[in-house]
């Protein structure tokens, strides 16, 4: 196995979004990230009706070439507060939509849990990315949120589709370029270890 | 018989939901220290180490540590020498859902309809648990519900012959498939015995059990502790990305059956187990 996650906190990359094809190929399941610049909001129902948009030939509310999801349902924002509690929201119940999208240049997606075996290889043919952030890190990843605008389905609430740009958003790498996935590597390195600090 | 408006009770429901999703009861904050104490692999005790620091953060601010403020999930033991006026307690509770979802800048996740999906906009209706005891008190305790766990958990009619063995190897089997889509750590709640909506309705109330507190009975309490090891051992890890804290706490509640079943729900909890009450 090339990469160990067994990785301290001051390996941290840094990476701007929209994402560069050389900042993802530089990218391995594992490495800790912070990513800072553009991406967009959208999660159950906002994929739905970008996906039946798209079945009716209209064009998308904006352009997906090189651009980052992120999955989320946000909190209200308190006054004063640029943006409320924000943590991901499980991505399997995206995984139906997520390979067109990606097929249409969408380069990275945030979120949390497994995915399925078609949007990995999705992610491997398209040269994406699928990175992590921590379930429940809602108040902490709010607070990286610089600006937020809603710029469609505004009836969706929670749902609706934001523009966000975000500075040193905290994330890990679980799906590469490649098609390495943290889950299996990780949980398959810890338990090695652990077997071998077991028999010490 | 001792008289309680129902306005108290919407006043408290308020309260409660905005204090249960900023504030992480003490019992579960101690859990995930103890736990990042004694990790040894370095992205699992980093993990941990966030999400202590993220529920420090919403404490200190009064922010939502989720964005999944959740399903307001409302246990009420309404003692049988009350005498509840001013309204009906079903609308109380709403009416509280609705305004501490409100004041407190809390998401509205709740649809009206399964398939049509429109959503409420105030987060009612609550799930309400009430059960009647005696005395003359009401115990009110508000469990905002995410559903990254929610939708991880699941309940199985298994036969007499299935035995312990069985039951064992159900939950496990569950909290291998939740893996990183429940948000481990997570927090087991299990109920076993009665009929297939009881062993549903247990397995929820397990989850409101203080994680400090075994079960009463010392053949539960050890299975409890026994399955919490073995959980720990799957590998998954605090968000699945490997690491000895899958679980931080197993609670087991039963009841009993019929000679034919052997009725067992597993309900999960993600590391955001919340729950606040009052007792009026």
């Amino acid at each position: 196995m090339e990469q160990h996650v067994h990785q301290k906190e001051d390996q941290v990359k840094r990476i701007l979004a929209p994402l560069t094809r050389e900042a993802i190929a530089s990218l391995r399941a594992g490495d800790i990230v912070l990513l800072s610049g553009v991406i967009y909001t959208g999660r159950d129902a906002a994929h739905k009706r970008l996906v039946e948009a798209l079945d009716r030939g209209e064009t998308l509310p904006f352009e997906l070439k090189d651009q980052v999801i992120y999955y989320v349902g946000p909190t209200p924002e308190k006054p004063g507060q640029i943006f409320g509690s924000a943590g991901p929201t499980t991505s399997y119940r995206m995984d139906a939509y997520a390979p067109r999208l990606l097929d249409l240049g969408l380069k990275g997606m945030i979120g949390k849990g497994y995915r399925s075996d078609e949007v990995t290889e999705s992610i491997k043919k398209n040269g994406a990315v699928y990175f992590g952030a921590i379930g429940g890190l809602g108040a902490i990843i709010g607070k990286s949120v610089r600006e937020a605008v809603i710029i469609a389905y505004e009836d969706l609430g929670a749902e609706a589709i934001r523009r966000l740009v975000v500075e040193d958003l905290p994330l890990t790498v679980l799906t590469d370029s490649q098609g390495n996935d943290l889950y299996k590597i990780g949980q398959a390195q810890y338990l090695e270890w652990r077997e071998s600090h077991d028999a010490e | 018989m001792r008289e309680i408006n129902v306005g108290e009770v919407t006043k408290a429901v308020r309260q409660l939901a905005m204090d249960a999703n900023y504030y992480l009861p003490e019992d579960v904050k101690g859990r995930l220290v103890e736990s990042q104490k004694k990790e040894k692999w370095i992205l699992a005790s980093d993990t941990l180490g966030r999400i202590i620091n993220n529920a420090d953060l919403a404490a200190q601010e009064q922010l939502p540590m989720c964005q999944d403020t959740g399903m307001a999930v409302v246990f009420v033991e309404l003692g049988q020498d009350v005498h509840l006026v001013g309204g009906t307690l079903e609308d109380a509770i709403n009416e509280g859902v609705r305004q501490g979802y409100a004041d407190g800048f809390l998401r509205k996740s709740v649809v009206e309809d399964p398939l049509n999906r429109i959503n409420t906009k105030d987060n009612t209706p609550a799930v309400i648990n009430l059960s009647l005891v005696p005395g003359d008190r009401l115990k009110i305790q508000v469990a905002p519900k995410g559903f990254g766990s929610e939708n991880m958990s699941q309940m199985k009619m298994l036969k007499p012959s299935d035995g312990l063995a069985g039951v064992k190897e159900f939950i496990l089997k569950v909290c291998r498939e939740a893996g990183p889509n429940a948000c481990p750590p997570i927090v087991v709640g299990v109920g076993l015995g009665g009929t297939f909506d009881k062993a549903a309705a247990l397995a929820k109330k397990a989850l409101m059990r203080p994680l400090d507190q075994p079960n009463a009975k010392p053949f539960y309490q050890d299975l409890e502790a026994e399955l919490l090891d073995e959980i720990n051992r799957l590998g998954i890890g605090p968000q699945g990305y490997g690491g000895q804290t899958t679980a931080i706490a197993v609670a087991i509640e039963y009841y009993p059956t019929h000679i034919a079943g052997l009725p067992v729900a597993v309900n999960i909890n993600c590391h955001a187990t919340r729950h606040k009450e009052i007792i009026l």
